[in-house]
């Protein structure tokens, strides 16, 4: 890494601001308004359309330093959604999937 | 957590409720900012800078793009764009938000807008389709809540791993513990049909996407999931 201390803090700000800008954008300038239904159908799965794409890589694809899928990491994936969908309970579900991955990596080393 | 009459709960009831129910949570945010704390440690920057990133920037992912392109050396603007274009999906967040959030006066949104973190916003965009009966001033305390904790999590734990992250063993294999929460806090919210469909066509174009540079695959992705959602929902209401 070759940057100034300086040149290190603008890239903090500048980050910092955009991202907040980014946070701000829409509860800032919208208010309250009521959106079209349409919209409010799009918005509603959000999160289901964002959070599920952004892990799938960390799961499916080789882990850094290693050139092939991880079958725990997966595996543990699988148990914490089942149980997850299932038990509509976010702790159990993580409990269940640490749990797999932790004897998966035992048995494996 | 005891659920009792909230038309009875004051604004400020309402923030210490979103304070606790937070709090589990931090189980799952202090693993990722340990993280980031040891990663941007190893890379060369001084604690003072490490902690800058996560006080004024408060988001893992950005957060680890920014410093693995500084790394790479990227130039300056590079590292800035890309970082912004991973946190995109907060504007869309910033969106979903908007119409329990938007009525509260600036100081307060300048205030969630800061502690808006993946985390808070699932749990928010849940128990806010639940507790319609809540006013806006009541959402907003509560979320305000809840952004306190973030915040003041993250920044923590950055230090903790800034200060001490090389005394943690590798097999502790902390850089899983940020999707084994995501699957286990999305898991619960998929609870129909349209959900489904979403969250696999998510899955499915951000796997295709994932050459795209910038993490524009993943937003790319995110928008036809919500377009396949919402098309599956208005077919079944039909």
């Amino acid at each position: 890494m070759n940057y100034s201390d300086l040149t290190v803090w603008i890239i903090i700000a500048g980050i910092g601001a955009g991202s907040w800008a980014l946070r701000f954008s829409f509860m800032g300038l919208l208010g309250d308004r009521v959106l079209p239904q349409w919209v409010m159908r799009h918005l509603r799965y959000t999160a289901v359309a964002i959070i599920p794409g952004l892990i799938a890589p960390m799961i499916l694809l080789a882990p850094a330093g290693a050139n092939a899928p991880d079958p725990a990491r997966m595996a543990a994936a699988a148990v914490t959604l089942g149980v997850g969908v299932w038990s509509k309970n976010i702790f159990a579900a993580l409990a269940c999937g640490a749990a797999v991955f932790a004897v998966l990596l035992n048995v494996a080393s | 957590m005891q659920d009792y009459p909230t038309h009875t709960i004051s604004a400020r009831g309402l923030f210490w409720k979103g304070f606790l129910d937070t709090l589990p949570y931090v189980l799952m945010v202090v693993p990722f900012g340990v993280l980031f704390g040891v990663i941007a440690t190893e890379a060369g920057l001084p604690i003072a800078q490490v902690l800058g990133f996560s006080v004024t920037i408060i988001a893992g992912a950005a957060q680890f793009t920014a410093v693995s392109l500084m790394q790479d050396n990227a130039p300056t603007i590079v590292v800035i764009l890309t970082a912004l274009a991973v946190n995109l999906r907060m504007a869309m967040y910033s969106a979903t938000l908007a119409p329990f959030l938007g009525g509260a006066p600036f100081w307060q949104k300048a205030f969630m807008a800061y502690g808006l973190f993946d985390l808070n916003f699932i749990m928010a965009d849940t128990k806010f389709r639940q507790k319609t009966e809540w006013t806006s001033v009541q959402k907003a305390f509560y979320f305000s809540g809840t952004s306190l904790v973030i915040i003041v999590t993250w920044v923590l734990a950055t230090y903790l791993g800034a200060l001490g992250g090389q005394a943690l063993p590798d097999w502790l294999e902390l850089d899983f513990a940020l999707p084994l929460s995501f699957v286990a806090m999305v898991a619960p919210t998929i609870r129909s049909l349209p959900h489904v469909a979403a969250a696999i066509s998510s899955v499915v174009f951000a796997l295709a996407f994932a050459p795209i540079p910038f993490g524009l695959g993943l937003l790319l992705a995110a928008c036809i999931a919500m377009l396949i959602g919402a098309e599956v929902e208005r077919r079944l209401v039909k």
